[in-house]
């Protein structure tokens, strides 16, 4: 599918993902998306529209176009695999006896 | 209660939060015009929050200026009851935006002059005046930086971007000057350690903004009127009359309305 054309100078500005660290977080989660024309700006509509009450400390913007993603016609060969595979959980295995702490 | 005096008759700390407050409070009130009307979702998003930020500097200030005023005024009074004579707000604030270039022209030379102004203001002896400072000055920076990004993408953006913000830019420079007017009652609370000498602001203040427009390839005008002032003595432009009805109607309708 192609591109609606627009005039030149007039097109809409590029999509943008936004990632959020919180103070108590380890890592950025995915907040939600903005429109924005470059970068700098992205981050700070991402300022204003996600950080207004003091939800994080640091803030990570992606080009949505950037990015590559499963698709959901892929979805069972995926991820069914991992399904039987009860032994990938630490919870299938007994604790032996005087392990403390666990 | 008294009919309270004229805001020129106050006693000069009075009027001189009474003018950072009002400076504030107008210039919120025009910002908010952009809430669901601004470009983009959010550009509308991030202009309110700029007024936010500005009113509750306001609040501060027009609260304590009724402290010092002493004759029972609250903030309420001071932003609803007041008539147009009686704002001592400099005139750039109250100019309209209609075109966003306008708007952001204006928030760049305001923006850029409470930066100036609050980072020194930290520095008075009156301890409410460095505190609202204090708080105030981290917003400002943002609101100069968010200015300066859109002057320099409108400006070094299209021809048609680049004109507009030109424009803009000329339609907000003869209002400039007052920013930087300094009268007795201000010479006089210098003096005392409480005010901050405008016209020290100037030179800081050329310097960030012939740096953004140097970027935005724009140019300030040389040869333009300058808008005769007196925001400070009360007297105010065509529009500020409506600005007031539409911001203190509900309050005159309704006195005491809450939500």
């Amino acid at each position: 599918m192609s591109e609606p054309t627009a005039p030149e100078g007039r097109r809409e500005w590029p999509l943008w993902e936004v990632f959020v660290r919180s103070k108590r977080g380890l890592s950025h989660g995915h907040v939600g998306s903005l429109h924005a024309a470059d970068p700098e700006m992205a981050l700070r509509m991402a300022r204003d529209v996600y950080t207004r009450r003091q939800e994080g400390v640091s803030i990570w913007v992606v080009e949505a176009a950037s990015i590559t993603a499963s698709s959901p016609d892929e979805k069972d060969p995926f991820f069914d695999p991992a399904a039987d595979k009860v032994y990938r959980h630490p919870t299938f295995y007994d604790l032996p006896e005087g392990v403390e702490h666990l | 209660m008294t009919v309270p005096v004229s805001t020129l008759e106050l006693a000069p700390s009075a009027q001189y939060a009474l003018r950072l407050g009002d400076d504030a409070l107008v210039f919120a009130q025009r910002l908010g015009e952009w809430s669901a009307k601004a470009p983009e979702l959010e550009e509308d998003v991030a202009l309110t929050n700029l007024a936010l930020d500005l009113l509750g500097q306001a609040r501060a200030l027009l609260t304590y200026a009724g402290t010092l005023e002493g004759a029972g005024r609250d903030e309420d009074a001071l932003a609803f009851l007041r008539d147009e004579r009686d704002w001592v707000n400099v005139q750039l604030v109250e100019q309209p935006g209609g075109d966003f270039a306008d708007t952001i022209a204006r928030q760049l030379f305001f923006s850029a002059y409470q930066f100036e102004l609050y980072g020194r203001l930290v520095d008075s002896v009156d301890e409410t005046l460095a505190a609202v400072a204090a708080k105030a000055i981290k917003e400002v920076a943002y609101h100069r930086d968010h200015a300066a990004q859109w002057v320099i993408r409108l400006g070094d953006g299209t021809a048609d971007s680049h004109a507009r913000m030109q424009a803009g830019i000329e339609r907000m420079w003869p209002y400039v000057a007052e920013l930087f007017d300094s009268d007795e009652l201000e010479r006089d609370l210098v003096g005392q350690g409480i005010a901050v000498p405008s016209a020290e602001l100037r030179e800081p203040w050329q310097r960030f903004v012939d740096d953004v427009l140097a970027e935005a390839t724009l140019s300030l005008p040389e040869r333009l009127w300058t808008a005769p002032g007196g925001g400070r003595r009360g007297i105010h432009t065509e529009s500020f009359g409506y600005l007031l009805a539409e911001m203190q109607h509900l309050h005159r309708s309704h006195p005491g309305a809450r939500w």
